[in-house]
């Protein structure tokens, strides 16, 4: 047992470190480390920059053009990457879709879809979740019906993160309407200029457009963009939902915020002193950044026993339940950590470089205007990618078995 | 970075837990609980047989030359079994310290009477004054003609009763709280002017508040250089917290591997309880605390051997809050699920509950590391100038782990 990586894998860190420093653009970095909003433009530069570097499939294995990294490779990867400022991939293309297109597509598919996501030439987003849909995905409705070359698509799919900015669209659609209900769905490609489909913004309780419902409307779908066979589309979502186990945990983030959580409460006073001497508050900092370590090792733990097998076990969900917890309870304090500030609430202000009207003083620190609206979408972490209490589910299905 | 024991280890563990198993049943436990003195002979001679009890003394004094790696599964197993002798603090934490003088020949031949079995030795330093404080001594050491006088009052001396001999801190020059100025002197239990005051701990097992008026001790008496001891006094201490966090865990495994089996066979409403969703959700969060407790457990057994004492006490500090915070609720929710059954005294649970509630006590509870964890991050942050920095924290003791 031994807790320090390899000299190979310190060197692959330092590497990384480096490539980050250098390439990463400074205005990018800047709106990450104080939590400002990045645009469609900003994740394509980064996406691009990484595959200029080779390292836009990350994940990937070589053949598919990846970089090849195993787990802990991929692990130091985002920690380092998250650490130093860099844009979160957007998960949807390389960590989503390309591993199902990888795995059950056939050779053109691989050949068409794989080098866009990499690239940063096509921005993926997922259609999954419905009205009638969330936690019981298989209760999905959304219509296929296959008329000659082509699926004619009918439906709605909600809770769609940054459909806005993507050129392609991955859904599960019921083929069979008479089958039970996980063996009628199927898996589609669907391109999002194609006629009949709608995108219209949900507006978020932080005042911001992250989130679309997608309306299809007779939408056609080439037969050549379904993967795999028909009406097994749930098998392959299924290897979609188990797949993602070196960033579940979100370490490489979580460490990032602890940090401006220090910073901001090293910086905010409280009877004239540093906020960060307040016992109540330096205790709260402590036990956060001490559940964060047990994370880590326990995700490290995963990991390293994990190199070979990819079996879904309950860990992945004790690092999603825990590492959103943890997220979630640095952004309270963040929020916390400014006191009265934390109030004024402008949209404008949630932009990099914004400036208050300088004929009058600034409603608070710079940093101050982002954090209550971070901790109300941060509370979106126990909800998606399997709410909290499915994961719970999970957990004691595996352990109680009953 | 790798998570596993080595075969060696894993031999070691296994062979010790199923030794346990065959010769340590719950049954036996409650017998000898039962008796007066709290602990018994035979058993202490079969551990010495087994060799266990020579795990940590060197080889040169007859014993394997192992340390906490090795010591973690079988404190692990002594958990699950309640093992009631002193193996933790004679084996462990006095072995630990007579170790830093076993060039010495009166350490050297303690030691390797311990390895055999023949001898037992306990630590008697903490004071009803110092709570968790290592450095508060008020036990006074004057020199009288070649040797000492000894007076002072030592507070929960574990396994005081079943050693021969004591290894008392006393202060030979300063004030309480000095961290200079603290000998060690190893005193015959029988020691003229050596009282014990004796009793059972909450969980069973044996301890007393021991006396000292007026003991007299020979020059050679003194282990090590005079005023010098508190250092190795601390550090056994922390290899004592790595393997009493080892041991907790030994016990939450068996906790919610018994609430497993109860929620599977125990029926109310004509269904096993682990049916119930509220009980399902329960027994996961008892498994993620176990996991977050495995980890920092680890990390404990990895670094209290590590020579940068502020490190090394940070590590700690952070593994013993988790640990016990882990080890209140696991046990707590182990009661509350076994329901009244949970409440008896016939059935093991509740005596692994209390000896995790001791254990969370031990060496400091979780608020006293939580504090200690944040002043010494403080201080490290401070001398590094980094608060806040993005990673500083994080990244320094990435570096440091590799």
């Amino acid at each position: 047992m031994r807790l320090e990586f390899t000299e190979e894998e310190q060197a692959f860190r330092e590497e990384v470190r480096a490539f980050v420093r250098d390439k990463l653009p400074a205005p990018i970095r800047d709106k990450v480390l104080n939590g400002f909003e990045l645009s469609r433009e900003d994740h394509i530069l980064w996406q691009r920059t990484l595959h200029e570097r080779g390292w836009g499939g990350v994940g990937w294995p070589k053949e598919f053009g990846g970089p090849g990294w195993n787990a802990v490779q991929q692990y130091i990867f985002e920690e380092e990457t998250a650490q130093a400022g860099a844009p979160r991939l957007i998960p949807f293309g390389t960590k989503m879709v390309a591993p199902v297109i990888m795995a059950f597509g056939n050779a053109a598919q691989q050949r068409r879809f794989l080098p866009p996501i990499s690239s940063g030439a096509e921005w993926w987003c997922q259609g999954y979740s419905e009205p009638g849909a969330g936690s019981d995905l298989a209760a999905l409705k959304t219509r296929a019906v296959l008329q000659g070359d082509h699926y004619v698509v009918n439906g709605q799919k909600t809770w769609n993160t940054l459909g806005h900015f993507a050129d392609w669209i991955f859904c599960l659609v019921r083929t069979d309407t008479a089958a039970k209900q996980q063996s009628g769905i199927s898996f589609l490609l669907i391109d999002m200029k194609s006629a009949g489909i709608t995108v219209r913004p949900i507006m978020l309780l932080d005042g911001g457009h992250e989130v679309n419902e997608i309306w299809f409307e007779d939408v056609k779908v080439p037969v050549e963009n379904r993967i795999g066979d028909e009406n097994k589309g749930w098998t392959y979502a299924k290897f979609l939902l188990g797949h993602e186990r070196t960033n579940i945990a979100g370490i490489g983030a979580a460490k990032r915020e602890l940090q401006r959580l220090k910073r901001i409460a090293a910086t905010e006073l409280k009877n004239g002193r540093p906020l960060s001497e307040d016992p109540l508050f330096a205790a709260n900092i402590a036990q956060v950044e001490i559940d964060l370590w047990a994370l880590e090792i326990t995700n490290l733990r995963v990991l390293s026993k994990d190199r070979g097998s990819k079996a879904p076990g309950p860990e992945a969900s004790i690092l999603k339940i825990r590492g959103t917890e943890i997220a979630q309870r640095i952004s309270e304090l963040l929020m916390r950590a400014v006191g009265p500030y934390a109030l004024p609430f402008r949209r404008e202000a949630m932009a990099a470089g914004w400036q208050a009207d300088p004929a009058r003083e600034a409603p608070g620190p710079r940093y101050a205007a982002t954090l209550a609206a971070a901790y109300m979408n941060q509370r979106k972490l126990s909800i998606f990618g399997g709410t909290n209490e499915i994961q719970m589910n999970i957990i004691s299905k595996m352990i109680v078995g009953l | 970075m790798n998570f596993e024991f080595s075969d060696e280890q894993r031999q070691l563990h296994e062979s010790v837990e199923r030794y346990l198993a065959d010769h340590y049943s719950f049954e036996k436990f409650r017998a000898i609980n039962a008796s007066p003195a709290g602990w018994d002979k035979a058993a202490w001679a079969g551990l010495g047989e087994l060799g266990v009890l020579a795990l940590n003394v060197p080889a040169a004094q007859g014993g394997l030359g192992f340390g906490p790696l090795e010591t973690y599964g079988v404190m692990a197993a002594c958990g699950k079994s309640l093992l009631l002798e002193p193996f933790l603090s004679s084996a462990v934490i006095a072995t630990a310290m007579l170790r830093a003088w076993a060039e010495d020949a009166p350490a050297a031949e303690l030691l390797a009477r311990m390895a055999s079995g023949t001898a037992i030795a306990a630590l008697a330093h903490y004071e009803p004054g110092s709570r968790f404080e290592s450095q508060w001594v008020t036990t006074r050491a004057r020199k009288s003609g070649d040797g000492y006088t000894l007076d002072g009052h030592k507070a929960v001396v574990m396994h005081a009763g079943a050693a021969d001999t004591l290894l008392v801190s006393a202060r030979v020059c300063g004030e309480p709280r000095d961290a200079g100025g603290v000998s060690l002197f190893r005193i015959p239990r029988d020691a003229k002017g050596l009282v014990l005051d004796p009793y059972p701990t909450i969980d069973g097992q044996r301890a007393a508040d021991v006396y000292l008026r007026g003991v007299q001790v020979p020059a050679g008496g003194r282990l090590g250089r005079d005023g010098g001891a508190l250092p190795v006094i601390e550090a056994a201490l922390d290899i004592g917290l790595a393997a009493l966090c080892a041991e907790a865990v030994g016990v939450m495994q068996a906790l919610v591997d018994a609430t497993v089996a109860h929620a599977q066979s125990r029926q109310q409403f004509g269904v096993p309880i682990g049916r119930f969703q509220a009980l399902q959700h329960r027994i996961a969060d008892m498994l993620i605390h176990l996991e977050q407790a495995r980890s920092m457990s680890y990390l404990a057994a990895l670094r209290c051997t590590d020579e940068n004492v502020s490190e090394r006490r940070r590590a700690l500090s952070a593994a013993k809050a988790v640990v016990g915070q882990s080890a209140r609720f696991i046990g707590q929710q182990a009661v509350q699920l076994h329901g009244g059954m949970g409440m008896t005294d016939e059935l093991i649970v509740s005596h692994w509950f209390k000896r995790l509630i001791a254990a969370e006590l031990m060496f400091g509870d979780s608020d006293t590391h939580l504090q200690r964890y944040a002043a010494l991050t403080r201080e490290q942050e401070t001398f590094n100038g980094s608060i806040g920095e993005s990673g500083s924290g994080a990244r320094s003791r990435q570096a440091r782990s590799g």
